[in-house]
């Protein structure tokens, strides 16, 4: 009887003993999931802020005061090509995150580079887009409408800029490292960085410039 | 459970809380069954890649060819194209679903959407309000105000 008594007392304590082992080992499968889903709530934090800019944007976009309206600025030819461009480089960054998959890495960076390129075609087309706004006299203190249209494209602009920023470092870390869990995380990262990015540029064109285009 | 966690430890943890996303465990060499939840295959991709197309070409064409006469129209049906694009990127490019991290990707996107609507719509509706009710003021009577 009491034999048996130590025996499931033994037993209590060895698996009181296992109880900490079970749990590091948890705590750190936890740790890797938790960087993505903090990430992702940056993006959401991120999504209020364009939210904001897009607020902004619906209440002053019609305040031209006197100066040129959306259909005299934009063209939507360019603006297709800009969109164009930037859908491209989201199939191509889901292409790289397979090639990872495949843990092959000159086609990983193949694809990287190829996002990075579409990124900065986007970007140097907006760039010229508002160097010939602002050429034109329609800077963004020409009018409330300009100003609001500025500070929306502009900030999705910075983070396109960003973004390719992250992108370039990535490609430099991923032939020096590997695929280490580390740079599988920030290529995860980054990936819903720029898809994010294109989500927010699907607002952006059909709100700015196909709406802008529309009310005349 | 605690014999599971002494043998394979990440994925009975990570099974145990109902996580989906094994590839992002750390640990490369096992669990790869779960990535294709996380990641997507080729085939998604490309679903994504060709609706988002014909979402975008449609809207521009809408506007660049002027297909319908009233604007209102318009704008509702390239708003409703958007709406459907966002969705079609966040499903086949961004992998959301319902279960990734335990559920809370889902809520805190569900939490945003909520704020983002009362951001927009009371911000809008605000202003409009503000817009058209106050009286037009010239700067002799901003001058003269009591």
């Amino acid at each position: 009887m009491t034999m048996h008594l130590d025996t499931a007392r033994r037993e209590a304590a060895a698996t009181e003993a296992e109880a900490p082992v079970f749990y590091d080992v948890e705590e750190a499968a936890h740790a890797e999931s938790s960087t993505l889903l903090g990430f992702w709530i940056y993006l959401m934090s991120d999504a209020l802020i364009f939210a904001v800019l897009f607020a902004t944007f619906g209440v002053l976009g019609t305040r031209y005061a006197a100066g040129p309206s959306p259909a005299d600025l934009f063209e939507l030819p360019l603006i297709a090509l800009n969109t164009s461009l930037l859908l491209f480089s989201s199939i191509t960054y889901g292409l790289a995150m397979l090639e990872v998959e495949k843990r092959r890495m000159g086609l990983t960076l193949f694809w990287l580079g190829v996002t990075g390129l579409f990124g900065l075609g986007f970007l140097v087309i907006e760039l010229y887009e508002f160097y010939h706004l602002i050429a034109e006299g329609a800077g963004p203190q020409r009018s409330a409408f300009l100003s609001a249209f500025f500070t929306l494209v502009g900030t999705h602009g910075l983070h396109v800029t960003a973004g390719i920023l992250w992108l370039v470092t990535l490609m430099f870390q991923l032939p020096l490292h590997g695929f280490i869990p580390e740079n599988h995380r920030r290529l995860m990262c980054l990936g819903m960085f720029w898809h994010f990015l294109d989500v927010i540029w699907i607002g952006v064109f059909t709100f700015v410039y196909l709406m802008g285009v529309l009310r005349g | 459970m605690s014999v599971h966690a002494e043998h394979e430890p990440d994925r009975a943890a990570a099974h145990s809380r109902g996580y989906d996303g094994g590839g992002h465990d750390g640990g490369h060499g096992h669990g790869h069954d779960d990535t294709s939840t996380h990641h997507g295959s080729f085939k998604d991709y490309l679903i994504g890649f060709g609706l988002s197309v014909v979402l975008t070409a449609i809207p521009f064409w809408i506007v660049m060819a002027d297909v319908f006469r009233s604007p209102t129209v318009a704008a509702v049906v390239i708003l409703l194209f958007a709406a459907v694009q966002i969705v079609v990127h966040m499903v086949y490019f961004l992998h959301m679903n319902t279960r990734s991290e335990g559920g809370w990707t889902f809520l805190a996107l569900m939490f945003t959407i909520v704020i983002v609507v009362i951001t927009l719509t009371g911000s809008l509706w605000v202003m409009h309000h503000l817009d058209t009710n106050m009286m037009p003021m010239s700067p002799e009577h901003m001058r003269n105000m009591p």
